[in-house]
C-alpha cells in the first residue's frame, strides 16, 4: 500500500497534490483497493466551483458505489477525460495516470486540515476493520 | 448463430429468448383478435395499428419447455437456503398463494364483492399498526424503497405545514443503502452520520450533529450489522426535542415483531417490507410492498386514497383529504401481496408472530457462534436475525468474500449479502431466517467450515469455482464494463476478448 509524501489527504479517501495555486486530486492507494475494480466514473463538470468536503463525482465498482469528495474550494479546471473510457487506469496508477481533477484553489490555507502521508497511514490502520 | 439448434436436457447451456424459436406456422391456435370489435369512434385512423402485436410463433409444448428450462436456471428458496442478509428470504407458505389467487377473481367494479376487500385491507392496517405500536397506515407503497420515499414525502409535508424548511435528513453509516436516495428525491440531503466502535449509533454522535436544519434521522433498526439501536429512546429524545422526527426503516422487522414495538420507541413514520417479514416472494419472485405507519401526528399527511367508513358502516375510499401528499400508487397497491401478509399474520397469530422474531434471532446466533472461528467477526456486539463475518483471515490466503460467496453456490446455497455494509471491508451479511430446518443450518455451517479449510489448503483452486452452476465463474467486471442489455448485443460480443 502506498502513501506518497508529498500528498494531501482527506478522510474518505482522496489525495491533493498542491502544485503553486492548483491542486491535482484522485482517490488513494486504499481506496482503490477497498474499492476493487473500478467500472464506472462520473465527474463534475470542468469550469465548475466546488467546496472543500463536497462532492466532484462518483467512482462506481464492482462492490459499491461511492462519492468523491473534494480536498479543497475553487474552481475545477481540468477533469481527466481518459478515465471516462478507461476507469481501470484508477485501479493501475492511483497516484499517476489515475488523476481525477484538477482545482484553482481559492484558498491554499485550507489545506492544512488535510493529513499529511504519515497521519493518514495511521488512520488507514485504524480503520481497517 | 444457429444455437436453435442446440438440443440439450441439461441446465449447461444458455436457453435462447423464445422469440429465437420462432418459426412461421408453428403455432396451429389462431390469436384471438379481440380489438377488432372495438368501435373507434374519434380515433385518428393513420394512428391505429392493424397489423397483430409481435409475438412468437411457437408451438405450445415448446413454450411449456422454455420456461421449465429457464427455471432451472435459477436458483429459488423453494430449492434450498438463500441467507441474503438484510432480505429475509424466508420461505413463502402456499396457502397465503391459495388465498391471494381467490382475491385475484374479484373485478375491482364489483362493489359488493369489494366491500369484502376494503374490510379485509382495513383488518390488515389494524394489524400492521399494532405490531408497530403506530397509529394509521397506508398500504399503497409498491415496495421498500417507494415506502421510504413516500415517508419522506410526508415529513417533507408536515415541514411545509409547519412553515419551516428544514433540508437535512441524517442517516447512519449502517442503514440500509436505499435510505440517502429516497431523502434526497422527496427534496432533502442526506447527512451520513457514523455509528460507533460498538456497531450502533450513540446518542453522543447525534447530540454532535444535530442542529436546526435537521428535519429527521432515518434509522434502520436492527441496523445492517444485525446489531439493535440500544440507544433509540435517547435519540428519539434528541430529536423531539429539536423539532425533527424520528423514520425507522422496518426492513429488519423480522427480528423484532411480537417483541419489541418501534412507536413505543419514539419512531414518528416507518415502513415495513411485507415480502420480507411477512413471507411474500420476492427478488424476481414477485411485487413487493411496503406499508408506510405513522403516529397521529403525521396522519393527515398520508398518500389517497383512505379506507374509511361511512355513516351505514360500508367501506369506501376517501380521495379528497386536503392535507394528504396525494396519489403515490394506481389501484389498491400490490393487492395480491396485501392478501399474503394477512394470510401469513391470520395463519400465525400473535404467539406465531412473535415464535417467529425469536427462532430468526436463535438460528442467526446459533451460526454466528459456530462460524467465528473460522471467520472474522467484526463486532463482538450482541446481534438479532442476522450477523456480519469478514474475509480478513482467508484474504490473508488470498482468498476473498466474493471467492467464498462463488464456493457457496457449488454447495447449493445462495450467497449471503456480500460486500454490505460499506463500513465493514469485504463483508459478509448472513440473514438465516427462522424458516430453515435444523440440518439445512447445520449443512450450511458445514459448508462454510469446508471452504475455510480449502482456503489453508488450495487457495488457488477458488478461481475456478463454482462449477456446480448452470455458468461457471463470469467476469463481473467486464460485465459491468460491458453492458449487454439484449438478446442481439450478446451475439455481437461474441469473441470479444474479457477484460484481462
Amino acid at each position: 500500500m502506498k502513501f506518497p509524501e508529498d500528498l494531501k489527504y482527506t478522510k474518505d479517501h482522496e489525495w491533493g497534490r498542491p502544485d503553486g495555486n492548483r491542486l491535482i486530486a484522485g482517490i488513494t492507494d486504499y481506496a482503490q483497493d477497498e474499492l476493487g475494480d473500478i467500472v464506472y466514473i462520473e465527474l463534475n463538470d470542468k469550469g465548475s466551483s466546488i467546496k472543500q468536503g463536497e462532492v466532484f463525482g462518483t467512482v462506481e465498482s464492482v462492490k459499491a458505489v461511492s462519492e468523491l469528495y473534494a480536498p479543497a474550494s475553487g474552481t475545477i479546471v481540468e477533469i481527466n477525460e481518459a478515465l471516462l473510457e478507461a476507469p481501470e487506469i484508477i485501479n493501475k496508477d492511483p497516484y499517476g495516470d489515475g488523476w481525477m481533477i484538477v482545482i484553482e484553489m481559492e484558498d491554499r490555507a485550507e489545506l492544512n486540515n488535510l493529513m499529511d502521508s504519515q497521519e493518514y497511514r495511521t488512520y488507514v490502520e485504524k480503520e481497517a476493520k | 448463430m444457429v444455437i436453435r439448434h442446440n438440443v440439450t436436457r441439461s441446465t449447461e447451456l444458455l436457453e435462447p429468448v423464445v422469440y429465437s424459436l420462432s418459426d412461421h406456422g408453428k403455432n396451429k391456435v389462431n390469436p384471438p383478435r379481440p380489438f377488432e370489435a372495438i368501435e373507434l369512434g374519434d380515433v385518428d385512423r393513420p394512428l391505429v395499428n392493424h397489423d397483430l402485436p409481435d409475438l412468437p410463433d411457437i408451438s405450445e409444448v415448446e413454450v411449456v419447455r422454455h420456461y421449465t428450462r429457464l427455471s432451472r436456471l435459477n436458483y429459488a428458496i423453494d430449492l434450498g437456503m438463500y441467507p441474503l442478509g438484510s432480505c429475509t428470504m424466508k420461505y413463502n407458505p402456499k396457502i397465503s398463494e391459495k388465498v391471494a389467487a381467490k382475491i385475484g377473481n374479484i373485478h375491482p367494479g364489483d362493489t359488493e364483492a369489494m366491500q369484502t376487500i376494503l374490510g379485509l385491507l382495513s383488518n390488515l392496517e389494524a394489524h400492521l399498526e399494532e405490531i408497530c405500536g403506530m397509529d394509521a397506515c397506508t398500504l399503497w407503497p409498491a415496495a421498500g424503497a417507494h415506502g421510504e420515499l413516500t415517508g419522506m414525502m410526508i415529513i417533507k409535508k408536515a415541514m411545509v405545514e409547519r412553515g419551516e424548511d428544514r433540508r437535512e435528513v441524517l442517516i447512519p453509516d449502517t442503514a440500509h443503502g436505499t435510505n440517502p436516495a429516497s431523502c434526497t428525491i422527496a427534496g432533502f440531503k442526506a447527512v451520513k452520520v457514523p455509528s460507533g466502535d460498538k456497531g450502533y449509533l450513540e446518542a453522543s454522535t447525534l447530540r454532535k450533529l444535530i442542529n436546526e436544519d435537521v428535519a429527521a434521522l432515518m434509522i434502520t433498526n436492527p441496523n445492517t450489522l444485525g446489531i439493535f439501536e440500544q440507544d433509540i429512546a435517547e435519540i428519539s429524545e434528541l430529536l423531539h426535542e429539536n423539532g425533527s422526527y424520528l423514520y425507522m426503516d422496518g426492513a429488519n422487522m423480522n427480528a423484532l415483531m411480537g417483541i419489541a414495538r418501534p412507536g413505543e420507541m419514539g419512531v414518528d413514520c416507518m415502513h415495513l417490507n411485507l415480502h420480507k417479514t411477512f413471507a411474500s416472494p420476492h427478488g424476481g419472485g414477485g411485487p413487493g410492498s411496503g406499508p408506510v405507519l405513522v403516529k397521529d401526528e403525521l396522519a393527515p399527511y398520508l398518500p389517497m386514497p383512505w379506507i374509511v367508513k361511512d355513516e351505514e358502516e360500508r367501506f369506501r375510499l376517501l380521495t379528497n383529504a386536503p392535507q394528504s401528499i396525494g396519489m403515490i400508487h394506481s389501484g389498491l397497491g400490490n393487492l395480491s401481496v396485501l392478501m399474503k401478509t394477512l394470510s401469513y399474520i391470520s395463519s400465525l397469530g400473535g404467539k406465531g408472530i412473535r415464535e417467529a422474531a425469536e427462532v430468526s434471532v436463535l438460528i442467526a446466533n446459533y451460526m454466528k457462534k459456530c462460524l467465528k472461528d473460522s471467520y472474522y467477526l467484526p463486532y463482538d456486539t450482541p446481534t438479532l436475525h442476522e450477523f456480519v463475518l469478514t474475509d480478513k483471515y482467508q484474504k490473508e490466503r488470498g482468498v476473498t468474500t466474493m471467492d467464498i460467496a462463488k464456493a457457496l453456490m457449488d454447495f447449493g446455497f445462495h450467497p449471503p449479502t456480500v460486500y454490505f455494509p460499506l463500513v465493514v471491508t469485504g463483508a459478509m451479511m448472513i440473514e438465516p431466517t427462522e424458516t430453515e430446518p435444523l440440518d439445512e443450518i447445520e449443512r450450511f455451517i458445514d459448508a462454510m467450515k469446508q471452504i475455510d479449510e480449502l482456503s489453508r489448503k488450495d487457495p488457488g483452486a477458488f478461481s475456478s469455482i463454482p462449477r456446480a452452476t448452470p455458468v461457471s465463474r463470469v467476469d463481473e467486471v467486464w460485465a459491468a464494463r460491458r453492458l449487454v442489455l439484449t438478446w442481439d448485443m450478446v451475439e455481437s460480443i461474441m469473441g470479444e476478448p474479457p477484460s484481462k
